[in-house]
């Protein structure tokens, strides 16, 4: 992908940087934190941004493919939301399984179809349909903000598998980052992803279905976000809606460009997201430690992505040649 | 004629299926789906909410549009630009909060809050513009950031000072004017978003500034490399935006006479609905303050309809989502496919039964019978011409032509050797004429009528005619003026051959063959134009008659000629004198021996005549054909004819090498040669003319011997 040395050696270096910023706020606050270098602390830290990076991986691989989505936390929410009610309303968990899935296809399907074979700025659809989806199952499918789990539910369970001491959704995310690193680095339609993100228009001359795995990408984040939910209502206990209105969408793409992932597409892998996820966690948990309040939190968070994206700008200015009219 | 092609003739001549392609052409069909959407939505909400158009009611209603109103016109002002602006939300609840922190905590005057107020959209535009104009960040990620930003900080304030704000016993007259008065039976905020959005109309389509707008949403790097300073339009939208969030802030901080948690919420995204709902295209360069503002009527309609029709929570969310996709959807499609429904719908063809002509063919011994005569004229300005449609001699006997380059050349007696660019036009000059004084009047395609004097002056002389009532396209643009020639009391006969397309594309009109030419008559003493004839298939070549009575004008893709009567008892009226002829007839000039040539552009092909009388193949080849494809009329043969007063023909001339000149448009008789120019050659060919007065020029029989 980088033949020249220099863009390479930049990128890394971005990378790199942040990956240092993350080790000296680690030690800074091992150093200066009462109780951050605990074993439960680093087992809070890792948990609580495995929600965040799973969300980040599936977001990733939209990114890396020239896209975004800003309906995941939407469908993340919305989903499992639905799903609990389906359960407190008596259908049978199978049935309601089906349903969810189905709903979460379709949607991922229509922002594929939109962005694909529409031609409709991925940025505009995916906002279009994370309003609609909140606002459905909001006012049509569920009857108040938070939705608990229903005593005994294999979701309830599923919040308490520890192992090792450490839960459940920690692996998850450590398995689903494995296969996403395989899947991007040794499958063909890993490349084509990034082919397709570099430049949409050389992919489709060489041969690349450019669009069917648009498709399949908006698909694949929308299955993300229902794992990442089902994660979040096991170890809730319920699943609360209003978290698509909070920052929860930000951080997401913060992880992701933080990381280093480039937004004009091509760029990036499972490290920047680990990386991103790694430095966020820190920070969160430091922030918590130091009892800043959280509305404080979400300014320092949008500062920290605002300086994000402007070093992404001007380490990977956008391409007027290959960049599109209503490209914005 | 049999019953089918009565049927094809009834379906495509009678039905006027051109007018949906007319209609399309117009500017104002992009707002006609959101007014229809407009009108659609005030009709359901205003049937379904009992007293929806109640004064009370539509006063507070109207309250609300004014502030959002305000809000869209900036989106709209920066989308026009080509970017996005989400933070509107923050901006809006950040001056609400700064007017009321000055206000009801600092104490101070009404007016000092406004400035308050102003100054923080200005300020927080010019960040977001800052980074998006200068720093080139895209502008969607960029102001979703800084609406995250904005909104935190707002938050952060309103929960600091909220219990401040209720104590404040701070209060004014014309705060609550502001907040609750009406002057006229508007509110405040409605006349201040009627004001801005006058203005901002005016400064984007009647100033230098709005231009710039449009032109760097248009298209970036055009703008750049025509001078216009991209990065400072850019920024100056974002700031104007901040100014319009922030009127907005300041008049909701009056009306609630404080800042809640809720203030602003969702704005971004209801702003955004409205701009693209009412047809302001993503992207830039396309879409107006009035379009802005019928989508904010849209909107807000829908979304306090459904909460007054008392649906739940997330309603807003569902319904702003569809909406928003749907518009996106339709306005990217619409953008995308506008120009190729617009090609496919607007060839509408007709049926034409071509009558039976006599064979042209070498040895069929009819009149019309070519020969290689015009293989052995000799060639001027071979290689350094292209495209000269018409030639004419002055009286000095030097050649002049145009050519494709929109020059008018002459070329210097006695041998054409050496030439000059005699007078540079702009646009293709076709038929040319002398006028008494020496002027040399021109037919321009696309253009007009134009004028030029011995001593190189260029003038317009007609551009326009009245215009028809029941037209649709506007026909008083002269399109494609073809062929002039002038009346001896100085008037000027001029033909516009079609109505419907450009000169460049007279070959849609052939297969069309929609009968929209004109006959027109300029007249120098009043600068007026007329139109004196109507409806013909292509009007080309112009001639008056020796007698200067009448004048003979062609009509191409019918392949007659007509004679129509200046004076006399049959005066006003055209006569068709030669028909069905076996070539398409372009200009048409006196000979010496009282007779007329007639130049040929090209010959029937029983093909073409036969697809004349199928019009439904022909708009299925439009369609479903590329167009290098298509069955044109064959304009690789031509030729020169001489008739007489009667419509007789006297003799055909023609080049059967196909080296020399393949097609004819004009021909013109000096001194014994005949100058031939064809509109595709690459030269002007002299033939000599056997048994031809030596003597007679062109000029001194319109204008008598030499002053």
């Amino acid at each position: 992908m980088n033949a020249t040395g220099w863009p390479n050696w930049r990128r890394l270096n971005q990378e790199g940087i942040v990956f240092a910023i993350a080790i000296l706020l680690f030690a800074a606050a091992a150093l200066g934190l009462p109780g951050f270098l605990t074993a439960d602390n680093l087992v809070a830290i890792v948990r609580s941004v495995s929600v965040l990076g799973i969300l980040a991986l599936g977001m990733a691989v939209v990114i890396i493919g020239r896209g975004i989505d800003l309906s995941a936390v939407a469908i993340m929410a919305m989903s499992v939301a639905w799903y609990l009610q389906l359960l407190n309303t008596g259908t049978s968990d199978g049935l309601a399984f089906v349903y969810v899935l189905a709903g979460v296809l379709a949607i991922g399907l229509l922002n594929g179809f939109l962005v694909a074979y529409a031609d409709v700025p991925a940025i505009f659809v995916t906002l279009a349909t994370g309003s609609f989806v909140f606002g459905y199952v909001r006012s049509q499918l569920i009857t108040q903000d938070a939705v608990p789990v229903p005593g005994g539910h294999w979701v309830e369970l599923l919040g308490g598998i520890r192992f090792l001491d450490i839960p459940i959704e920690v692996f998850v995310f450590a398995g689903l980052a494995f296969l996403v690193f395989l899947f991007l680095r040794y499958t063909k339609w890993g490349r084509f992803i990034y082919f397709a993100g570099d430049n949409p228009v050389a992919a489709r001359n060489i041969g690349v279905p450019v669009r069917p795995m648009l498709v399949l990408r908006y698909v694949l984040s929308a299955f993300v976000a229902l794992i990442a939910g089902l994660l979040t209502a096991a170890s809730l206990h319920s699943i609360n809606t209003r978290i698509v209105n909070s920052t929860l969408l930000y951080d997401i793409v913060l992880v992701a460009v933080i990381g280093g992932i480039g937004l004009s597409g091509g760029r990036g892998g499972v490290r920047n997201v680990l990386v991103g996820a790694a430095l966020i966690g820190i920070l969160l948990n430091a922030m918590t430690i130091i009892d800043i309040p959280l509305l404080y939190q979400n300014l320092i968070k949008a500062a920290i992505l605002l300086g994000a994206i402007i070093v992404d700008g001007i380490i990977n200015p956008r391409d007027e040649q290959t960049a599109q009219q209503g490209d914005i | 004629m049999n019953f089918r092609e009565r049927l094809q003739a009834w379906r495509y001549n009678l039905v006027p299926d051109h007018l949906v392609g007319e209609i399309l052409t117009k500017r104002w069909t992009d707002n006609a789906i959101p007014f229809l959407a407009l009108v659609a939505t005030l009709g359901v909400f205003g049937s379904i909410i009992p007293g929806f158009f109640k004064l009370t009611s539509l006063q507070e209603s109207t309250r609300q549009l004014g502030e959002f109103s305000l809000v869209v016109i900036g989106m709209t002002v920066v989308m026009l630009g080509g970017g996005i602006d989400l933070s509107v939300g923050s901006i809006f609840a950040l001056s609400c909060f700064s007017a009321v922190y000055v206000f009801f905590i600092l104490e101070q005057s009404i007016w000092l809050a406004l400035a308050a107020a102003l100054c923080t959209g200005l300020i927080f535009g010019a960040i977001n513009g800052y980074l998006v104009g200068y720093l080139r960040l895209r502008a969607f990620l960029t102001t979703l950031v800084t609406f995250i930003f904005g909104r935190a900080l707002f938050d952060i304030l309103v929960t600091t000072y909220a219990a401040d704000v209720q104590l404040s016993q701070a209060s004014s007259d014309v705060l609550d004017f502001i907040g609750d008065g009406t002057f006229w039976g508007l509110s405040v905020s409605v006349w201040l978003a009627i004001i801005l959005a006058i203005v901002t109309h005016i400064a984007l389509t009647r100033s230098r500034p709005g231009w710039h707008v449009l032109a760097v949403g248009g298209s970036r790097r055009s703008a750049h490399n025509a001078g216009i300073r991209v990065r400072r339009t850019v920024f100056m939208t974002y700031v104007f935006s901040g100014f319009c969030a922030s009127i907005g802030g300041f008049l909701i901080a009056c009306r609630l006479s404080g800042a809640g948690p809720g203030t602003g919420l969702n704005l971004e995204i209801m702003a955004l609905t409205a701009a693209v709902v009412g047809g302001v295209s993503l992207g830039g360069g396309r879409g107006s303050v009035v379009k802005g503002l019928m989508g904010a009527i849209i909107v807000l309609t829908m979304t306090n309809g459904l909460i007054r029709l008392g649906y739940g929570t997330g309603t807003n969310q569902m319904v702003l989502g569809i909406m928003l996709a749907v518009a996106v959807t339709v306005d990217i499609r619409w953008l995308k496919n506008r120009h190729k429904v617009l090609n496919e719908v607007y060839v509408a063809p007709v049926y034409l039964k071509m009558g039976e002509t006599q064979s042209a063919a070498p040895g069929s011994g009819t009149s019309y019978e070519l020969d290689n005569r015009l293989s052995a004229a000799d060639h001027i300005g071979l290689g350094e011409l292209e495209g000269p449609e018409d030639v004419i001699l002055d009286r000095d006997d030097h050649l002049y032509c145009g050519t494709r380059h929109g020059e008018i050349v002459r070329f210097f007696a006695p041998d054409y050797v050496k030439s000059e660019v005699f007078a540079h036009i702009g646009g293709f000059p076709l038929g040319l004429a002398f006028d008494r004084q020496g002027n040399l009047i021109s037919c321009v395609g696309a253009m007009g009528l134009y004028s030029v004097s011995p001593d190189r002056n260029v003038k317009r002389l007609s551009a326009e005619t009245a215009r028809s009532w029941t037209s649709i396209v506007d026909d008083a643009r002269l399109r494609d003026p073809n062929d002039c020639d002038i009346a001896p009391d100085g008037r000027i006969y001029f033909t516009d051959s079609t109505k419907r397309y450009d000169a460049h594309d007279w070959a849609l009109d052939s297969i069309e063959n929609r009968a929209t030419g004109r006959l027109l008559v300029y007249d120098p003493k009043d600068g007026s134009t007329k139109t004196l004839l109507d409806g013909y298939r292509y009007t080309n070549g112009v001639c008056m008659a020796h007698d200067g009575k009448s004048l003979f004008f062609a009509e191409s893709w019918a392949c007659r000629v007509h004679r129509y009567w200046l004076e006399g008892p049959k005066a006003g009226t055209a006569e068709c004198v030669i028909r069905d002829m076996p070539g398409y007839p372009d200009n048409i000039n006196r000979a010496s021996d009282g007779n007329y040539w007639m130049a040929w552009l090209g010959m029937r092909t029983p093909s073409f005549d036969l697809s004349l009388r199928h019009p439904d193949m022909r708009k299925r080849m439009t369609r479903r054909l590329p167009q290098d494809e298509w069955l044109f009329p064959n304009i690789n043969t031509g030729g020169v004819v001489k008739f007489n007063e009667k419509g007789g023909i006297v003799e055909t001339l023609g080049d059967l090498s196909g080296n020399a000149h393949p097609m004819v448009t004009s021909m013109r008789e000096h001194k014994g040669y005949l100058f031939v120019g064809g509109i595709l050659n690459n030269r002007i060919g002299r033939y000599k003319i056997s048994g031809a007065d030596p003597n007679w020029t062109s000029p001194a029989s319109y204008w008598g011997g030499n002053p």
